[in-house]
């Protein structure tokens, strides 16, 4: 399983708009690179990334090959009341890896 | 890229107006490029970004991201780290929630390195 | 590329004589990387090489080998017990003989103690555990012993550092002791500390040990490079890690 790091306040207050960073191991195989046989070396990405909040998508992101291995990504939402995020990745393999975080928004 | 972009936004013309995409103008390293792109927006219900799309210019294909963000962002501001091949143009485009198209581009020179791995 | 090193190189032959880098000149890579590097090194939330000093935590606390030991077993809360360990190693192994860098001394705990297989130099898991321990020892000075058994060790890494190899006839010294500062190619010469290590390099595009980089370095000069773990992998470590005595260290640094 691919490590992740996630970085989110514990707690916010209301209506805050609050930053949330992520990072995800995985190698980002573009798919354009060739091995030392001249073969090339088959594409293998996350290709997606979405946040949900007490249910609700709130951000999500389509990514391409171009984006670096070891994707980073940083985004906001507002914080409405005290629930759990679920953060998930989507591979070429069709597989998806989720992590939850709780918040407390008073 | 100009084919993608047109795909996407059709007959409009972006103005180019309230995003801005931030990248180094000169990078040591093609694989970790830090790009944040952020819209001027009040991002209600009735007026916000629905979605950013990144593009370049010389990579083999013009896609680099797709960013749906909405109301419930707060602020229209994403950063993340892109791979460059060469030296290139990078261009945002925001689509709000009434369909208008806006866009900033940004250019980023990559120099080689001398020691590599292989 | 080969033509323009080639003709940097010429001139780098031409310069001079061996001038070690000044005590009070001394640098760390950081301060040659340009400031986006720096930055993704600085935020533990943007470093990628945290992936792996996260990685290495939930390692310290897995049971492994017939002895079913974790490392937390034997030596508690790493925060206390691996701060100021990172700094002390390549250190002297009575029982060998000889100086073992810290991925050594890691799968000697491994095979020993825990009675494990050992970890495969330059694997997940092996890099994960060693950024989580040096990263215990982040901010502290370099401090490797200068006891009088590792003397033939270091004089060797001495040696070697100072050595011209490989199709470009090249030695370490050349480039990051007598030409630091200026560039080749893309990138500025770092003076080549070890303070950061293992490292997130951006050409790698993943976290990699001294070693890894040591063997990159010695195909860029067209040398067959040394064995993993060879000893004199471990002479220069210790030798680098000498030159670079009361230098904080960084891990996990990143690198272009």
């Amino acid at each position: 399983m691919p490590r992740v790091l996630i970085n989110l306040p514990e707690r916010a207050t209301r209506g805050e708009i609050i930053e949330i960073r992520t990072l995800i191991q995985h190698p980002m195989e573009t798919g354009y690179r060739l091995d030392g046989n001249g073969a090339r070396i088959p594409r293998d990405i996350i290709n997606r990334f979405a946040c949900t909040y007490n249910g609700e998508e709130v951000f999500r992101a389509e990514l391409f090959p171009a984006i670096a291995a070891n994707p980073f990504i940083a985004f906001s939402t507002i914080a409405t009341r005290s629930g759990e995020l679920i953060f998930s990745w989507t591979g070429d393999d069709g597989q998806t890896q989720i992590e939850s975080r709780h918040i407390i928004v008073e | 890229m100009n084919k993608a972009i047109r795909d996407l936004v059709g007959e409009a013309e972006p103005q180019q107006s309230k995003v801005k995409l931030e990248l180094p103008s000169i990078v040591e390293n093609g694989n970790a490029v830090p790009l944040t792109v952020s819209v001027e927006s009040p991002m209600t219900e009735a007026d916000h970004v629905e979605a950013i799309h990144i593009f370049n210019q010389k990579n083999p294909q013009p896609y680099v991201a797709v960013f749906h963000v909405g109301p419930r962002a707060g602020k229209a501001r994403v950063s993340t780290r892109i791979r460059l091949a060469d030296s290139q143009r990078m261009v945002a485009i925001a689509r709000l929630n009434d369909g208008s198209f806006w866009s900033d581009s940004a250019d980023v020179i990559v120099t080689l390195a001398a020691c590599t791995e292989q | 590329m080969r033509i323009l090193l080639g003709a940097t190189l010429a001139l780098l032959a031409a310069a001079a004589m061996a001038a070690e880098v000044a005590p009070e000149q001394r640098r760390s890579g950081y301060d040659f990387a340009s400031p986006q590097v720096r930055a993704m090194q600085d935020d533990d939330t943007a470093n990628p090489g945290m992936l792996w000093v996260s990685g290495g935590e939930s390692l310290w606390t897995k049971k492994a080998g017939l002895a079913a030991l974790s490392c937390g077993d034997c030596h508690g809360d790493a925060r206390t017990s691996m701060k100021g360990v990172a700094v002390r190693y390549p250190a002297f192994d009575a029982t060998l003989g000889r100086p073992i860098d810290l991925e050594q001394r890691i799968n000697l705990c491994r095979t020993e103690h825990q009675r494990a297989g050992p970890f495969g130099r330059e694997g997940e898991d092996l890099l994960a555990l060693t950024a989580f321990v040096a990263n215990k020892s982040r901010g502290l000075p370099v401090a490797v012993n200068e006891s009088p058994e590792l003397k033939p060790f270091s004089e060797l890494g001495d040696k070697l550092f100072h050595r011209r190899e490989g199709q470009l006839n090249l030695s370490c010294s050349q480039c990051h002791d007598d030409n630091w500062g200026k560039r080749l190619a893309g990138n500025v010469i770092p003076q080549g500390h070890p303070t950061g290590y293992p490292v997130y390099r951006l050409e790698w595009q993943s976290l990699g040990s001294l070693q890894r980089r040591l063997h990159n370095c010695m195909t860029g000069a067209r040398a067959d490079p040394y064995e993993y773990g060879a000893p004199e992998m471990v002479a220069l470590e210790l030798y680098l890690m000498e030159r670079a005595r009361g230098m904080k260290i960084e891990t996990p640094a990143v690198r272009p």
